[in-house]
Formats: structure tokens, C-alpha cells, sequence
């Protein structure tokens, strides 16, 4: 690991420099530095998420009805393939960076290239992925009604089933307003996007609608969400419900307590920004190989290094799959 | 540039012949490990929903399996097996320690506010 450094001719001498401590490179060890205290900052917003779900441990969202959506196929439930694929991505591309720093070892510039390559594709899809993941999760799929407390009521068919608000709603064209803008009005004055349906409009098509009923947050002893009776259903909508929300934001979603989707946007977020600069740095190394740099210096442990993050990188994906998705 | 490997897993009872077939065992096995974790998370087993030390024992198999994959994650493709076992124990108690002290403070008090909600005289559901 020496051929890094430059001699300085008092090699010999306990102080002399160029001592190496538990046999890794100055560099290695910094960039191990990094990552254990990378590491305590990842279990500390996956910890935090803990707490926010055993404070909410009877409500929280299901992610098998949250994660459903796979590119293309449209309107099938499949939970847990997109993202099983995304970890097999990473984990691939980890693979290839693996291969890339043991080709490295043996000086094969050629296949330290290519493997290079092929680890920043396999981060690319991942990032990719995690970006339509994201944008179906904003976008949200069935809609829901908030509660004057903040609670959430979803709607079922009698079997069971999600019903979208805009599948059974009554729209009321009278009703209808549009969203006010600054440049139409009172130029202080903002307002976010509208929902598409209003509670009344909801209810009246709850009304109108015999087998539909509303979920409430609650788990049962099973794990299931509570599902109310038919008047209960009528009684808490009228009553209770105050804002239709569609999809998620930082403020409302329609998935469960709105803590579920800011921490889904933190966590998957802070991740995938790792991600993202482990794609550059990996470009950046991928163009010093291409240029023949550690080829001059003898020594291809700039890849080892980068490496070291990259795997890390992959290794808090394995915790955030768990916690997010499956447990 | 010295890099002996140890080409051994699941202590020694596989060794490989070269540092590039152990990648790809270890590849296998993580592959193996997820497709496990894939398929007990869509089927949920009805046998495995019973609660074990105060969390479903379906959640402790994903804890434990995914400890499983760090550990394989850190020791193969991060080279922590070929390092020296100061280096490897710095790096890993460091953590183990730190996390599941936080961890343990997070999540009682996590339950702690739940109590409080739930035997409270507020109301939450209106």
C-alpha cells in the first residue's frame, strides 16, 4: 500500500513517516472515518423514524399499500418487485465495483474501465428508480379524506378493495373554483394546488354510492385497517371530513400520518443524494483510469477507496429496504 | 502490493479458489437472502405473525436477515475480512454500540409518548 506515497528517506525511523497504523493507507482509513460517522447519521434518521412509528404504532400506513406500482405494468398491485429490483441493482453494482477494485490489484486497466462503467450504469438505474418511485408516491393512486384531527379515511368496496375518490365522487360544476394566483388577485396572498374534489362532492357520492365504505387509519388486532359500517362511514365523513388529499406532500399525504411521507422523503432522499454523488465521484475516478493516472502511479487504490463508499452506500439501502419496506 | 485474500465464508465451510469466484458466491448468497426477504414480505405467513420478545417474529427474521447481508456487505466487498482485527473492531463496535444504544433511547421513548396518547384524557380521532 506504500506506492502512494512519496519516500521521504527516514522510512526506518518509528516517527519517519510513512508508517501505516493497522496497515491501512492514510487515505483508507479517512475515508473509513467517514462512513462510521456516515453510518451514525443514517441509524439516527432510521432510528427517529422508529420513534415516529411507535408513537403511531396503531395507525401507521401498511407499505404493502403504499409500494405497489411497477413501471409499465399500470393498475397491478405488485408490492415489493420494484423495489426488490432496485436492491438488485445496487447490489450488482456493487458487484462490478468489487471486480473493478480487484482488477485494479492486478493493474488491468482495461477491465478496471469497464467494470467502472458498469458500476455508474447500475447507479444511474437506481437513482433513476428511485426518482419514478418518488414521483409515483407524490402523485398518489386512490386519494383520501382528512379529518378535522388530521386522521385520514380511505374508501373500500364491500370487499375490501381501494375505491378512488374520483371513480365514485359527484362532481358539482357549480362548485368549482379555480386556484387563486398571485398575478390575479391579491398579490401577497398564495395558495397551494386545489384538490380536484371537495369533501361535499365526496360525500355526496358516498351518498349515492351503496357498497362503498370508508377505512379509518386504525390497525386491528390482525393488521388490517379498520373498515366502518355503512351510517358510521356517512356519520364520520360528514362530520369529520375537512380536506381532500391526493397524493403526498411534505404537509398531507394520503398514505397514513403525514410524518410516514417526510420521513420517506428524508431518508430515500438523503440516500439517494449519496447515491448521486457516489455516481460522480465514480465518474471522476472512471476518467483518471481512462486517463491512465493510477496506471503511472502504480497503485489503483483510488478505486478501492471510492469503493469503500460505494459499498457503503449499498450497505444503508439493505437497512432502509428493511425498515421502509418490509418490516 | 501485497493483498493476500482469505477465500473462506461461513467459517471456512466454503473456500474459494479465487478472490473473483468468492465475489460472485457471496453475490449468490445475498441474491438468495433478498428473494427470501421478497417472498416472506408479499406472502406474510400466517405462522410468522405471532409476537416473540414484543415485535412479530416475521419482523425479527428481517432484522436478522438483513444484519446477514451487512455483515457479508462489509466483510467481502469491503475488504473488512483482509483487514487487520484492530482496524475491523474500531470500525464495527464503534457502531454496533453507539447505534443500538440510540436505538434503545428512540424507540422507549417512542412507546413512552404512544401510552401517553393512548391513555391520555385527549382525544386524537375527531
Amino acid at each position: 500500500m506504500s506506492t502512494t506515497v512519496a519516500n521521504t528517506g527516514t522510512e526506518v525511523k518509528t516517527w519517519g513517516g510513512g508508517n501505516e497504523p493497522l496497515r491501512a493507507s492514510y487515505g483508507k482509513m479517512m475515508m473509513w472515518f467517514f462512513i462510521v460517522s456516515d453510518a451514525l447519521t443514517f441509524s439516527g434518521f432510521i432510528a427517529a423514524y422508529g420513534f415516529s412509528r411507535f408513537k403511531f404504532i396503531e395507525t401507521w400506513p401498511i407499505a404493502d399499500e403504499v409500494f405497489t406500482h411497477v413501471p409499465f405494468l399500470h393498475g397491478q398491485e405488485l408490492p415489493m418487485i420494484y423495489v426488490a429490483f432496485m436492491t438488485f441493482v445496487l447490489i450488482m453494482s456493487s458487484v462490478t465495483m468489487v471486480l473493478a477494485v480487484d482488477a485494479g490489484h492486478h493493474l488491468n486497466k482495461k477491465k478496471v474501465t469497464w467494470y467502472m462503467f458498469f458500476t455508474i450504469i447500475g447507479g444511474i438505474i437506481f437513482v433513476g428508480s428511485q426518482a419514478w418511485e418518488w414521483a409515483t408516491f407524490i402523485k398518489g393512486d386512490y386519494g383520501a379524506v382528512q379529518t378535522r384531527s388530521g386522521n385520514l379515511l380511505q374508501f373500500v368496496d364491500a370487499e375490501g378493495h381501494r375505491v378512488a375518490i374520483r371513480d365514485f365522487a359527484v362532481a358539482d360544476s357549480h362548485a368549482e373554483r379555480t386556484q387563486h394566483e398571485r398575478k390575479s388577485g391579491l398579490w401577497f396572498v398564495n395558495e397551494g394546488t386545489l384538490p380536484t374534489y371537495t369533501v361535499d362532492e365526496v360525500v355526496k357520492g358516498l351518498e349515492a354510492n351503496e357498497d362503498i365504505l370508508v377505512r379509518t387509519e386504525l390497525l386491528d388486532e390482525n393488521g388490517h385497517k379498520t373498515v366502518l359500517s355503512r351510517s358510521e362511514s356517512i356519520q364520520q365523513l360528514k362530520n369529520n371530513g375537512k380536506l381532500v388529499v391526493e397524493g403526498a406532500n411534505l404537509h398531507v399525504n394520503e398514505y397514513g400520518a403525514p410524518i410516514f411521507a417526510d420521513f420517506f422523503f428524508f431518508i430515500t432522499g438523503f440516500h439517494g443524494f449519496h447515491v448521486f454523488s457516489g455516481i460522480v465521484l465514480n465518474i471522476i475516478i472512471f476518467f483518471n483510469v481512462i486517463l491512465g493516472t493510477y496506471e503511472r502511479r502504480g497503485s489503483y487504490e483510488m478505486v478501492e477507496k471510492v469503493g469503500l463508499y460505494w459499498h457503503f452506500v449499498d450497505l444503508v439501502w439493505v437497512f432502509v429496504f428493511t425498515f421502509f419496506y418490509l418490516v | 502490493m501485497a493483498h493476500e485474500h482469505k477465500l473462506e465464508i461461513f467459517r471456512g465451510a466454503l473456500k474459494f479458489k479465487s478472490n473473483i469466484q468468492k465475489i460472485w458466491g457471496v453475490l449468490i448468497f445475498l441474491s438468495i437472502i433478498t428473494a427470501i426477504e421478497v417472498i416472506l414480505g408479499i406472502y406474510k405467513p400466517e405462522f410468522l405473525m405471532g409476537y416473540v420478545l414484543g415485535m412479530k417474529a416475521l419482523n425479527w427474521i428481517f432484522i436478522i436477515l438483513t444484519i446477514v447481508k451487512a455483515y457479508y456487505i462489509a466483510w467481502d466487498f469491503m475488504h473488512l475480512r483482509d483487514e487487520l482485527p484492530g482496524l475491523r473492531r474500531a470500525i464495527v463496535w464503534t457502531g454496533v454500540f453507539l447505534i443500538c444504544y440510540l436505538v434503545f433511547i428512540l424507540l422507549q421513548e417512542g412507546g413512552y409518548v404512544h401510552d401517553v396518547y393512548s391513555s391520555g384524557f385527549i382525544t386524537h380521532d375527531f
